[in-house]
Order: C-alpha cells, then sequence, then structure tokens
C-alpha cells in the first residue's frame, strides 16, 4: 500500500470542526453497553482539554433505530431531531456533537434535506411549535463527538501517559479502525477522510503510537442492520457480517479494533462471544478473541485512566492482553466490584473465550 | 402511470434517491444484504423505475424490500448519487401505510420491532433501556451482560452514571415532561398513526392465523414473527 498517496487524498477531506462550547448529545446505546466511555469523553474535554460542554437532562433518543426500523416515520424523526436542536439553542449553543453515528447520520440528513427541501424545514418547525411550543435556530457545526477527540488528538498524546506500543519489543500496536457506516457512507464530505478512506479513527492510533492494519473487508458493515439484529429470526444477517470481518481480519494479527459507533463495538464484541459458543473458534492465537475498544476507552487508556473506571470490566471479549502488552497498571481484584468495593460477584466464565477474573 | 408510483414519488426521500438508475449493478456488488439474502438492490430500483404499479404492489408485499439493512453503502458507490436504501424505506412506509407488510414473513416483524424499540421510546425515552433488553430475547448477548443486568445498578453507579436519576448524567430518569413533548410529536407527525397502523393491520394477520395476540411480547403472535424464519431467504451460494 502506498501510503504517502493516501495521506494526499485525506488532504481533500478535513471537515470544520468546532474548537469549544459544544452542546451534547447521549447515546441511547452507549448508555447502556458502554456508559463509562461517555464518562470519560466529558472527563477529557472538562479536565484535559478545558473545553466547555452542555450535558443536557431533558433530551431524548432521536428515534434513530426506529427511523431505520422502518417503525417512526421521517416526519417524526424530523420533528424529535428539532426539539434537540430547541434544547440546544435554549442552552445558548450552537454547536451539536452527538455521541451517536446513527444520530450524527440523521442529523446530518435532515440538514441536507432541509437544505434542498426548504417547505419540509418549514413543515417540521409547524409541528414542533404545535406539539411542544419550541423554536430553534439550526446548529452552527454539527460533529461527532469522535470528530472531537480526533481534533485534538495530539494535545491528547502530549498528556499521554501510555503509549499504543508493546513495552517488551517497542513495537507499534496492531489497529484495526471500524468506522460505521453512517458517519461518512450517505455524506462523504461530513466526516474527516470521506467514505473511501475515513482518517477520524486512523489519526488517532498513529498520533498515539499504534499501526493502523489495512484489511479487505475494513470497510464493511459490522452487521447491525437495524431490524436484522433487533428481531431474533434475522440475526444470521448480523453475525454473517461481523464473522466475515473477523477471518478478513484474523490474518493480519490485530492487537486491538478501535470503533466509532455506539453498535459497532457491542456486536464486534458480542458476536465474538456467539461464534465462539457456536463454532468453538476464537479469532487469535492464545485463545483470548480480539479486544474491542471505543476511541473513549483507549484516549482513557493512553491517559492513564483506571480501565475499571472506563468500563473495561462490561467487555466480553477480555481486554487484558491489551492492557498488559503496553503495560498499562490495574488491579484486577477490583473488576468486578462496585463503587465502594462492594461483591457484585463475577459474570459466568465462557465455554471457549478465555476469561480474567479475580484469581 | 401508476398510483402507487405516485404514492412513492411524494415521498422527499424517494425523490433524494432515485434519478434515472443505469441499472449498473455497483449497489448489489457493495451490499451486505445481497451477500446474505437472496436480494438485488439494482432489481428494486428497476422495477421502480417501470412505474408499473403491479410490479410495485407485488414488491409492497415481498419479502425483498424488507431485506436491506439501511447500513447506506449503496449511497457511497453509485455513480448516478441514487440511494437504493432511501427507495427501501419509502416503500417500507408505503407498505405500512396500505397494510402490505403482513403479507409477507419478514414484513410482519414490523410487529416485533413496534412492540419492542418502538414502545420502548415512548416508554423510557431511549431506544432500549436495561429494564426492557431481556436474556431471553438476547442470549448473545453473554454471561458479562448478564452480570451488568442483574447488578445494573451498582455497575452504573460504579462507572459514575445517573441511573434513573434526576438531572443530566448516564441514563437519567428523562423527564415526564420530556417524554409527554415526544408523545405529542408523535401524535401529530404520524408516529402514533404508524404505530397504531402496524397494531391493526397485525392483528387482522393474527386472527386471520389463528393465533393468540395480546399486549406486551408475551403473546404467540409476538414470538412468531419475532422468531419464525422459514430458511427461505438466502443467496444461492
Amino acid at each position: 500500500m502506498n501510503i504517502e498517496g493516501k495521506r494526499l487524498l485525506w488532504q481533500d477531506y478535513q471537515k470544520e470542526i468546532a474548537d469549544d462550547n459544544y452542546y451534547y448529545a447521549r447515546s441511547c446505546i452507549r448508555q447502556n453497553f458502554f456508559p463509562g466511555s461517555e464518562k470519560a469523553f466529558l472527563k477529557i474535554l472538562r479536565e484535559e482539554l478545558g473545553k466547555d460542554i452542555h450535558d443536557e437532562a431533558a433530551h431524548t433518543t432521536c428515534t434513530g433505530i426506529g427511523y431505520h426500523s422502518d417503525i417512526v416515520p421521517f416526519d417524526t424523526t424530523m420533528t424529535v431531531v428539532a426539539r434537540q436542536f430547541a434544547l440546544m439553542t435554549e442552552a445558548g449553543y450552537r454547536n451539536f456533537v452527538p455521541s451517536c453515528i446513527t444520530s450524527f447520520g440523521l442529523y446530518t440528513e435532515i440538514l441536507e434535506t432541509w437544505h434542498h427541501f426548504p417547505e419540509v424545514e418549514e413543515k417540521v418547525r409547524r409541528f414542533l411549535k404545535e406539539a411542544t411550543g419550541r423554536e430553534f435556530e439550526k446548529p452552527k457545526n454539527l460533529a461527532h463527538a469522535s470528530d472531537i477527540i480526533y481534533k485534538f488528538r495530539n494535545e491528547i498524546a502530549v498528556k499521554a501517559k501510555y503509549r499504543l506500543i508493546d513495552k517488551n519489543t517497542g513495537e507499534p500496536l496492531r489497529v484495526v479502525e471500524h468506522i460505521g457506516c453512517h458517519y461518512s457512507k450517505m455524506f462523504p464530505n461530513k466526516g474527516v477522510g470521506g467514505a473511501e478512506y475515513p482518517y477520524v479513527l486512523t489519526g488517532m492510533i498513529e498520533a498515539w503510537g499504534g499501526e493502523v492494519i489495512d484489511y479487505p473487508e475494513r470497510r464493511h458493515c459490522c452487521g447491525f442492520g437495524f431490524r436484522q439484529y433487533i428481531v431474533r429470526a434475522n440475526r444470521g444477517y448480523s453475525i454473517a457480517c461481523s464473522k466475515k470481518k473477523f477471518e478478513s481480519m484474523e490474518p493480519y494479527n490485530p492487537d486491538l479494533i478501535i470503533t466509532n459507533c455506539p453498535g459497532c463495538p457491542m456486536f464486534l464484541d458480542r458476536w465474538q462471544y456467539a461464534l465462539s459458543e457456536m463454532e468453538g473458534k476464537t479469532y487469535s492465537k492464545d485463545g483470548n478473541g480480539i479486544p474491542v475498544f471505543t476511541y473513549e476507552e483507549v484516549a482513557g487508556l493512553v491517559l492513564g485512566y483506571n480501565p475499571w473506571d472506563l468500563g473495561l470490566q462490561l467487555h466480553q471479549v477480555q481486554t487484558e492482553p491489551v492492557l498488559d502488552k503496553i503495560g498499562i497498571e490495574y488491579d484486577k481484584s477490583l473488576k468486578f466490584k462496585g463503587l465502594n468495593g462492594e461483591d457484585l460477584g463475577e459474570p459466568k466464565s465462557p465455554s471457549f473465550l478465555k476469561f480474567y477474573k479475580d484469581e | 402511470m401508476g398510483e402507487l408510483y405516485d404514492k412513492i414519488a411524494q415521498d422527499v426521500r424517494f425523490v433524494e434517491s432515485l434519478s434515472a438508475c443505469i441499472n449498473c449493478g455497483t449497489c448489489t456488488a457493495i451490499c451486505p444484504a445481497a451477500e446474505f439474502y437472496d436480494y438485488d438492490p439494482r432489481i428494486i430500483a428497476s422495477t421502480v423505475q417501470t412505474k408499473d404499479d403491479v410490479q410495485i404492489e407485488a414488491l409492497l408485499r415481498s419479502e425483498t424490500i424488507w431485506y436491506c439493512g439501511e447500513c447506506m453503502s449503496c449511497k457511497t458507490r453509485c455513480p448516478r448519487g441514487n440511494t437504493p436504501g432511501l427507495i427501501i424505506i419509502a416503500l417500507r412506509s408505503l407498505s405500512q401505510d396500505l397494510g402490505l407488510f403482513t403479507d409477507s414473513e419478514k414484513g410482519r416483524q414490523q410487529f416485533a420491532l413496534k412492540r419492542t424499540i418502538g414502545e420502548w421510546m415512548l416508554r423510557y425515552g431511549y431506544c432500549v433501556h436495561p429494564e426492557a433488553m431481556d436474556i431471553e430475547l438476547h442470549p448473545e448477548q453473554g454471561p458479562v451482560w448478564e452480570w451488568e443486568k442483574e447488578h445494573i445498578e451498582d455497575v452504573m453507579n460504579r462507572l459514575g452514571a445517573n441511573y434513573k436519576g434526576d438531572g443530566p448524567g448516564i441514563l437519567r430518569k428523562i423527564p415526564q415532561s420530556a417524554l409527554d413533548e415526544l408523545q405529542s410529536i408523535f401524535d401529530i407527525t404520524g408516529g402514533t398513526e404508524r404505530y397504531n397502523r402496524i397494531e391493526t393491520f397485525s392483528k387482522q394477520k393474527a386472527d386471520e392465523l389463528g393465533i393468540e395476540f395480546g399486549p406486551g411480547t408475551e403473546n404467540d403472535y409476538f414470538n412468531f414473527v419475532y422468531s419464525t424464519n422459514n430458511n427461505k431467504h438466502y443467496s444461492k451460494e
């Protein structure tokens, strides 16, 4: 691969990312499965970078999962999103930062629709006024939360306690990056690096010392497919897509996977468990599987945050091999403990995937 | 030209997604659904372009339109800037408006989607919530999720969440006033009407098939649409 050629192409795909004063919209899926990531995002912005970011109590789901499962009409979704914009306006902010990629894609699609069809925007404004009495300004800047971390990746690197480097060999960790489909496949010019060479995660990995793996199915969907996962009868679609990716990346011996979408890390984590139970197969030589991280988890790790504060104990594919390889210190006896060390028991061990607990 | 085509052509997503498809099949080449299912987005675009109501009605009653995962990879690749995934959204909307979705196994699943995430959104303000994610519906979530769910308040507390609490934070209780506004938006913009149509047509289908229909997810019709797979959906290879 000619890296220089790709770097030149990436230069054509930069987007404007606001510098400060953000309005944060949380992700339904991430709050359930990766609560530590959203906590880390706010901590990094406020405490490491000194930024102002508003955490809103009254915003709701954007209905994106319902919209893409086709049970929620577009008018409804657009008006719910207009309400989020109204809350942003009322709080005095104009830089909108969704934590979710489905939301980010949907907000982008809606703003584009309103741009091309102003009468639709007017209709939604009437709907919102009638339903809630609210009015709104459109965001001046719309950036996904991963765009913000990307923008400040070098500042984070300067403060880093660890780098994505094997402490024993000095070699960079081998990293698979997986971008959520709705980050830039619909509107390539709204994502850093476009749809062909999304640079948003690659930029972080390179800044923090790792090496990105380019593998054949790099841009294939994780397999969420909305109705293709939510309905049990369809889950073959979902697990087949993830399996295709695992088989494609396995020969490159990745140390870890980094994602920027709420659903992708959950599916890439859980489907490794399901595939191991179904087929006895694990996608790493040591039988651990390939650990899957959010970008905030990786940012938090390099900044020296406690892995159990980041929520790594909620991963089914165990993350300890990555922590050990980098040389990150942690107390394994506290992995599954409560806030004040309460004993919460431990998850059961899977049949095939390695499992690490206090031993 | 046909009435059904005219209805689809009123959908802004359709207007944005189809202008003179050249049938090159690039969308099919990149499509994850086409790899897994007996599915070809090129044919969808081609069929809709005929503006033939007989063919379009057959699509609206078919399994075919429910195979897409809406990943929108087709949007990136189409040399004409078309989006078969958006055509699918417009077709699925019309299939539900007309009650034709209950003619297919995959279409009938809209009922399961409405009864799960559809109702969770209005009840919790989240499309998914730990209280709703049953292990029985999601065995693939595995033992760590089972442990998390069993100790959800302690785990969320450990990770700095504001679980079911007032004010901002992770998995906070969405204020009742916000849930009321969400419901009002659904009522005014057609969301509630779509939910009601899914319920009405699903009840009709359940009666026709002689399957018990009841509230929530613990009834025979829910289990029927949620779990049934006739295994005739797949690509030949």
